[in-house]
């Protein structure tokens, strides 16, 4: 089952790249909508943060790479560091209160330690950001056209008031904003919520981004308009080849869009692969407490949820070993001692950092999965 | 908008109908005879039975007050004892000053505003720029200094501010004069010169408020979802902090100064007293130790219009500042 034949659809050079191997560029194969090279490329990320009660690791050694036109999803529990890894890839980490590093490359320009006048010029303009309240992530005080018209103009210094205006309300009408015009001259307060969350998209895409970070995007949203707003992502890169970092609680979503996905457990990568590999061929204790944690990708309504037990770890004072022995039913002596490094487990891509020996993993896995009933 | 307003005029007259009517029934109808306290020395009976009656004191409580409102709204008669005929808006006479009290606020009343206009802009300015300052370089020895500049603001008293500013500034290094009143359009410079060690004074405790207020209101603005929306948009430092945080970190602090200002303007006692100026609030107090009726309900009243105003005011700015506040 989990034999390299099985490698999900798509050409072969679209999986993110393995930490270690950081330069595996194949001979350039003819592939129409996917580049060759990665747009992001995350090396080694580290995250810390000083605060009074000690050092926050929230990002240990994170890698990833995104091409354009693909969608990476990051998975995992709140705390692990999926917000603390977008905004580095922003260069939002206040340097006074905060150790960012690694490497980040975005577009071929490495970005970490560059002065924060250097890396503003990327952000809203090669890469754009989408939040998950956009009731809090707009100003209360400004229209929504304002703000979209201004983060056209400050990457368009030459740009007209007017010119902003039409780009703005371009963009409304294409996120499918009614009457955009009129849209245009109101507050955040007077949109729904799905209306809000397209603005916010209109506003990300005002500078037609290579590189779009949506921190979960639809959390705040009702079903339906969950599903609108996840079309219209996809819609707008295939239209515009945009590369996708989508950051999700849902493993629904995950398995609906996006292409790869990196499962994080306190600032650290546990498993990494296509989202068919780590969806259905999960080979890590912690996806599979994931997995079975959320209702059955089908919506089956029988199927038991069944949470992780615990709760994950402090940042501060990390469990040795391996950070998720603690609620592990399979730890042994080896995972209480030892950091498991993130390892190929055979199928193309797929990465996994657990002490269990590969065959008893497949066979966990399998009963694992199955107890779940998964798609 | 237009209803708004209507609506909090409405209110806003209704306020001060309940306040003339309180005071004037605390000052009017209390047991203590008022008269007694007014009369020169020398009183025979004839003589206090003549001034009740100049005062209008042995017609129905009602009438007096409509009297009194009557004046204040067209001017009145108010016999050849009390000056004749007073002017609206007439206050009524004071036998203590031996003039119409409307006369006495209009000399006071100037005082005062010369005073608390201009403390009010530095005490903002300073105010809201140290705490935003310090709000932006949290943790630095600038941010620590400005904390401390604000506890010793909210810890020391006008009295011994004022005390030194005149020890200093007047009596050693003899660089202003002794503080007095000189009218603004008569001489600019006097006019500055005689009240800035009161603007400083005022300026120095209300600042230190302000900074606390505005770094609080900074900080928590700063962490707010918009303000890192703003800075993911790739917006300078300068807009980010101006435009964005600073935009919705002010609200509470305008409304705040609008109700101080607001306060101050019906006096501000302390201040008057300690740099011998002669304005509302000393005023209001001499006139409070005199029994000086008809002073102290001008001075009540006129407080109150002040206030209400304020609010009125400060409704309207709230509401140009922040779109999601609809004025009904
Ligand atoms: N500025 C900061 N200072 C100190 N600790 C921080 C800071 N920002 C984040 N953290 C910590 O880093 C950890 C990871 O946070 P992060 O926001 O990345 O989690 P997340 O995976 O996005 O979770 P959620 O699903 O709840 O959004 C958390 O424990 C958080 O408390
Ligand atoms: S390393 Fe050990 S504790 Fe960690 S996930 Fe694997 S089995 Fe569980
Ligand atoms: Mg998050």
């Amino acid at each position: 089952m989990d034999s390299p034949q099985a490698a999900p659809p798509g050409p072969p050079d679209a999986h993110p790249d393995a930490p270690g191997t950081p330069d595996d560029r194949r001979p350039a194969v003819p592939q129409p909508r996917v580049d060759d090279e990665p747009y992001l490329r995350v090396d080694d990320l580290r995250v810390r943060f000083d605060t009074a009660d000690g050092v926050v690791r929230a990002v240990d050694g994170v890698s990833f790479t995104v091409r354009r036109g693909r969608t990476l999803g990051i998975v995992g529990e709140s705390g692990s560091g999926k917000s603390v890894t977008s905004l580095a890839v922003l260069g939002l980490h206040d340097p006074r209160r905060s150790t960012v590093t690694g490497r980040i490359t975005v577009g071929g320009r490495q970005l970490v330690g560059l002065p924060e006048d250097r890396i503003r010029r990327l952000r809203g303009r090669d890469v754009a950001m989408i939040f998950q309240d956009p009731l809090s992530a707009l100003h209360p005080y400004y229209t929504v056209g304002r703000q979209i018209a201004e983060a056209y103009r400050v990457h368009h210094p030459r740009a007209g008031r007017r010119a902003a205006r039409t780009r703005a309300v371009d963009m409304l009408d294409r996120v499918g904003i009614p009457q955009p015009a009129r849209r245009y001259d109101q507050y955040p307060h007077e949109f729904s919520g799905g209306m809000r969350q397209r603005a916010m998209i209109a506003m990300a895409l005002v500078n037609d981004p290579a590189l779009i970070i949506a921190d979960e995007p639809t959390t705040a949203l009702d079903v339906t308009v969950q599903a609108q707003i996840l079309d219209l992502l996809a819609d707008l890169q295939a239209e515009f080849h945009t590369a996708i970092v989508l950051i999700t609680h849902d493993l629904g979503v995950v398995a609906q869009v996006t292409d790869d996905v990196l499962v994080m457990y306190a600032g650290r990568v546990v498993e990494q692969g296509s989202a068919t590999q780590v969806l259905r061929r999960a080979q890590h204790p912690y996806t599979w407490g994931l997995l079975s944690s959320v209702p059955s990708l089908h919506g089956d309504p029988d199927a038991d949820l069944v949470p992780i037990p615990g709760n994950p770890p402090s940042l501060i004072h990390l469990p040795p070993g391996c950070a998720f022995h603690p609620r592990c039913r399979y730890a042994g002596d080896r995972s209480r001692a030892e950091v498991p490094r993130l390892v190929p487990t055979g199928a193309d891509g797929h990465l996994v950092a657990c002490h269990l020996p590969p065959d008893e993993r497949t066979r966990l896995a399998a009963g694992a999965l199955s107890e779940r009933r998964l798609p | 908008m237009a209803r708004f307003l209507v609506k909090r005029l409405f209110s806003a007259t209704l306020t001060l109908f309940a306040v003339s009517v309180l005071s004037f029934l605390m000052f009017f109808a209390l047991p203590r005879d008022p008269v007694t306290g007014m009369c020169p020395k020398n009183c025979n009976p004839e003589r206090l039975e003549r001034v009740r009656q100049e005062l209008g004191l042995r017609d129905p409580l009602i009438s007096q007050y409509a009297g009194y409102m009557k004046g204040i709204v067209t001017g009145r008669d108010l016999g050849s004892a009390q000056g004749g005929r007073c002017d609206a808006p007439c206050l009524g006479w004071s036998y203590v000053s031996n003039e119409a009290v409307s006369d006495t606020i209009a000399r006071v009343l100037p005082v005062t505003l010369s005073i608390v206009v201009p403390a009010a802009v530095l005490w903002l300015l300073l105010g809201v720029g140290l705490g935003v300052v310090s709000a932006l370089r949290r943790g630095t020895w600038l941010d620590r200094a400005a904390i401390g500049f604000s506890l010793a603001g909210a810890s020391l008293q006008l009295y011994f501010v004022g005390a030194v500013l005149l020890l200093v500034f007047v009596y050693t290094l003899r660089w202003l004069p002794v503080p007095s009143y000189t009218p603004l359009l008569d001489d600019p410079v006097r006019w500055a010169s005689g009240l800035v060690l009161a603007w400083l004074a005022l300026a120095f405790l209300f600042s230190a408020i302000y900074a606390r207020l505005s770094r609080a209101q900074m900080l928590e603005t700063l962490s707010e979802d918009f303000v890192r929306t703003a800075r993911a948009k790739g917006l300078s430092q300068p807009t980010v902090y101006g435009r964005h945080a600073l935009r919705a970190a002010i609200t509470p602090v305008v409304t705040i100064a609008g109700l101080d200002v607001g306060g101050a303007l019906g006096g501000t006692v302390i201040t008057e007293t300690t740099f011998g100026l002669n304005g509302m609030g000393r005023t209001a107090v001499d006139a409070v130790r005199a029994g000086d009726l008809p002073t102290i309900m001008a001075t009540v009243l006129i407080a109150a219009v002040f206030v209400v105003l304020a609010n009125v005011l400060v409704d309207l700015l709230y509401a140009a500042i922040d779109p999601r506040v609809r004025l009904r």
